[in-house]
């Protein structure tokens, strides 16, 4: 096994990340001040910059999914069982102990176990139940048109509003963990270069070598 | 944003009320006069009845197909009002049938759901109180000529009044049908006597002063009843009412209050609170005055997401909820607050009044009246919201209530949230003590107004003024009577603001917005979910926390093992 430096976050990964974090933070922000917890913005700019910024990431979603597909990269959120005790053993004791973090980023799953598992349930759930309820937020007109869409309307704001905490949630455990098993920087900086420290096979690394130039640093990161 | 005014009147009015007392008698109707048109230079006659200073006639309709004053049966003489009526109906000869249908005629109304018996001859309210034995004074505004007690022939089609809406020199007038007691007589000043022949061959579609010469002045004065009506409309400028600029559409009443044969679209006993007929294109619906009627009920434009989402408000809200942001916006003041207990004050002996308001447009308005109580005024302040279905119901002289149960409701309407042929309306909400009968539980008719010495407009004696008010209509009284809390509401309508000045979302969607008050359905910004929003926070509050107790562990393991 040989250490490269390898890309493994595309460029458009990076901007899909990046641009994803800013429009869920303008969501977040924009959304608790609709649903009336802050008074911070105007109503109707939250209202126009939250729609906004919601179709922004329909579009985003769209050219992600479509990417995903494209390029098989999908495969990474693939759940796995392999490890995954060692991981959770590790952010259960393990980092406490200083022991060194068991995964480490191969360039075909840049993903742990249970950040694949945790991104997907994710994916899964969260999402589209704040899609699906924002979606439904906002064309409440169309479905509630003749009026007595009461108890509905509160329902859809109840779980869109508790998606958003559960979002913000995991928002916060995401940056959280950067911080551990390593240095906050470190993990932050792949996400920005798109390069990280990869072990790679032999052949892994004459593939890349060969095939995908630039997606590797001969003299390493 | 209110201006409510306080009851007690300060030592301005006292020293003004002290004044009047002495330099101003009581004098007969006939033989008052006043050098003075204004409420300042002469606070006696602040009642306004048709006490406006002739007027250029407002908005013109455009030019008829007949001119009247070639006319043959117009040029006169006329001997008075029932004379020109008669050359009127000589040539239209369905008019007659047609008024004396409608309620400017009968004052009669019944609500085809309810079964119950309505309109001005029927009804008790919060204000005067009461028409019915009053008629001398309150049927000044009935279009017709005369009516000043049981006597009046409504199927005498020569009673009818058709220059009080149709005139269009702005000169004619009306006077009481009735002399009344000199306590209250000193309000009307005298006027020229009225040119019936120009007045006749004058006539046209009606303008906003027509409508406005009772409208404007319902309750008792100008403004006092509706709070969104009020002789400001007369020359209205674009901020006080967008349809109704003078430099604008310049609207005549009866361009949103189309009539057909006589009847104006529009009521406040049956109302549209939600409209979804559409606008009827081309020409224009009638038989209603809605804003949807003309402007759809999509009406904000759909190019952008603001219009989009103001038009997704239709189903919910009324037009005039965001489009009349405030009420009695034109420098007239409008009546919140009318206590009668206090009613009936003297100084010398005599009734007087106290002028401790001043209102937009610098005139004085009485505080407090002998003949009236004391009055509460609000300008230029957020009316009150609430679901509305457009059915109302009336307290009436009939009904039984439980005194426990005040404010008595004299008009009440329903209306939920999960009412689809509801909307949240803007009101204007009147409060008021008045007199009831306090053995039968029931509302009074008082006998306020006349020359004789029944009438409390002159005895400042209720207990005289109520038997005589039920006793000649024929109603129960158990000859106690005591003072009840009551309100009244008013769907507000008219003053449309332009939409630069409508109501922004904040107003409403904040916490403490203006829909505060409105509970029982979802509002984003009012903060509607509180124990999901505390479990939200108390999750992320505990994330945090367990994030730093980590930290706090994760430091003490490595100190440990250095």
């Amino acid at each position: 096994m040989i250490t490269r430096a390898v890309r493994i976050f595309s460029r458009f990964e990076r901007f899909w990340h990046w641009s994803q974090m800013a429009l869920i933070a303008t969501l977040a922000f924009t959304g608790f001040a609709i649903h009336g917890l802050h008074g911070l913005v105007a109503f109707d700019t939250a209202v126009y910059l939250h729609t906004g910024a919601a179709l922004g990431l329909v579009v985003l979603w769209l050219f992600a999914i479509f990417w995903h597909l494209t390029t098989g990269t999908w495969r990474h959120y693939l759940p796995t069982t392999k490890g995954i005790w060692r991981i959770a053993r590790y952010y259960a004791w393990g980092n406490l102990r200083g022991e060194p973090h068991p995964y480490r980023k191969a360039w075909r799953r840049k993903h742990n176990p249970l950040q694949a598992l945790a991104y997907l349930a994710l994916k899964l759930f969260l999402f589209p139940l704040i899609w699906v309820t924002g979606i439904a937020y906002l064309t409440y007109d169309l479905w509630a048109a003749t009026g007595g869409g009461n108890g509905a309307l509160t329902l859809v704001a109840v779980l869109h509003t508790a998606a958003a905490f559960a979002i913000v949630l995991f928002v916060m455990l995401h940056v959280y963990l950067l911080t551990v098993g390593g240095h906050f920087l470190g993990h932050v900086a792949p996400m920005v270069t798109g390069f990280e420290e990869v072990e790679l096979t032999p052949v892994e690394a004459a593939y890349l070598e060969e095939s995908e130039g630039g997606a590797i640093r001969r003299e390493g990161g | 944003m209110f201006h409510w005014l306080n009851l007690t009147r300060g030592p301005v009015g006292i020293a003004l009320a002290a004044l009047l007392a002495l330099s101003a008698g009581p004098v007969g109707a006939e033989t008052q006069s006043s050098s003075a048109g204004t409420a300042a230079g002469h606070p006696d006659v602040d009642m306004h009845f048709r006490l406006n200073p002739t007027t250029v006639p407002t908005e013109s309709r455009g030019p008829s197909t007949a001119d009247h004053s070639r006319f043959e049966e117009l040029q006169g003489p006329f001997t008075g009002g029932p004379d020109v009526t008669r050359a009127c109906l000589s040539c239209h000869n369905e008019a007659g049938h047609q008024v004396m249908k409608t309620i400017h005629w009968t004052w009669e109304y019944t609500n085809p759901e309810t079964g119950q018996k309505l309109g001005k001859k029927t009804l008790v309210n919060n204000f005067c109180t009461n028409a019915r034995g009053n008629e001398g004074m309150c049927a000044q505004c009935h279009a017709g000529y005369g009516w000043k007690d049981e006597s009046f022939d409504f199927g005498n089609a020569d009673n009818i009044d058709c220059l009080v809406c149709h005139d269009r020199t702005g000169t004619y007038y009306r006077m009481p049908n009735s002399r009344g007691n000199d306590a209250c007589a000193v309000m009307f000043e005298d006027k020229g006597p009225i040119d019936w022949p120009a007045v006749a061959q004058s006539v046209g579609l009606p303008g906003r002063e027509n409508c406005g010469s009772c409208h404007f002045y319902g309750g008792g004065g100008d403004g006092v009843k509706h709070g969104d009506l009020d002789s400001s409309l007369i020359h209205a400028d674009r901020s006080l009412d967008v349809h109704m600029d003078d430099k604008g559409a310049d609207f005549a009443c009866t361009v949103c209050h189309v009539s057909s044969e006589h009847q104006l679209a529009g009521s406040r006993y049956q109302m549209h609170a939600r409209d979804t007929g559409g606008t009827g294109r081309p020409g224009l619906r009638r038989g209603v005055a809605t804003c949807e009627s003309c402007h759809g009920d999509a009406p904000h434009p759909m190019d952008s997401l603001r219009g989009m989402k103001l038009n997704g408000h239709v189903d919910r809200v009324a037009c005039q909820t965001c489009h009349i942001p405030a009420i009695a916006r034109g420098g007239v003041a409008t009546i919140v607050g009318w206590d009668w207990r206090t009613a009936g004050r003297l100084r010398n002996g005599e009734g007087y009044k106290e002028h401790d308001y001043i209102q937009g447009n610098g005139e004085e308005r009485a505080t407090y009246k002998s003949i009236k109580g004391d009055f509460t005024y609000t300008e230029n302040s957020a009316p009150e919201y609430a679901w509305f279905d457009g059915r109302m119901r009336y307290t009436t002289i009939d009904t039984h209530f439980d005194p426990a149960a005040q404010p008595i409701p004299i008009n009440s309407f329903s209306g939920a949230s999960d009412d689809p042929a509801a909307r949240i309306w803007p009101f204007k909400r009147v409060h008021t003590f008045q007199p009831y009968d306090k053995g039968n539980n029931t509302l009074v008719y008082m006998h306020l107004w006349g020359d004789d010495e029944d009438a409390y407009w002159g005895n400042y004696d209720f207990g005289r003024a109520i038997a005589t008010g039920m006793e000649s209509n024929g109603k129960p009284y158990s000859g106690k009577y005591g003072f009840i809390e009551t309100e009244s509401w008013w769907p507000i309508t008219h003053m449309v603001a332009p939409a630069e000045n409508a109501l922004g979302c904040g107003e409403c969607h904040a916490r403490e917005g203006r829909l505060a008050s409105l509970a029982g359905f979802y509002m984003p910004g009012r903060g509607d979910t509180p124990t999901l929003d505390r479990i939200g926070l108390l999750a992320l509050a505990l994330a945090a926390l367990g994030m730093a107790g980590h930290v706090l562990l994760r430091l003490l393991a490595a100190r440990r093992r250095r």
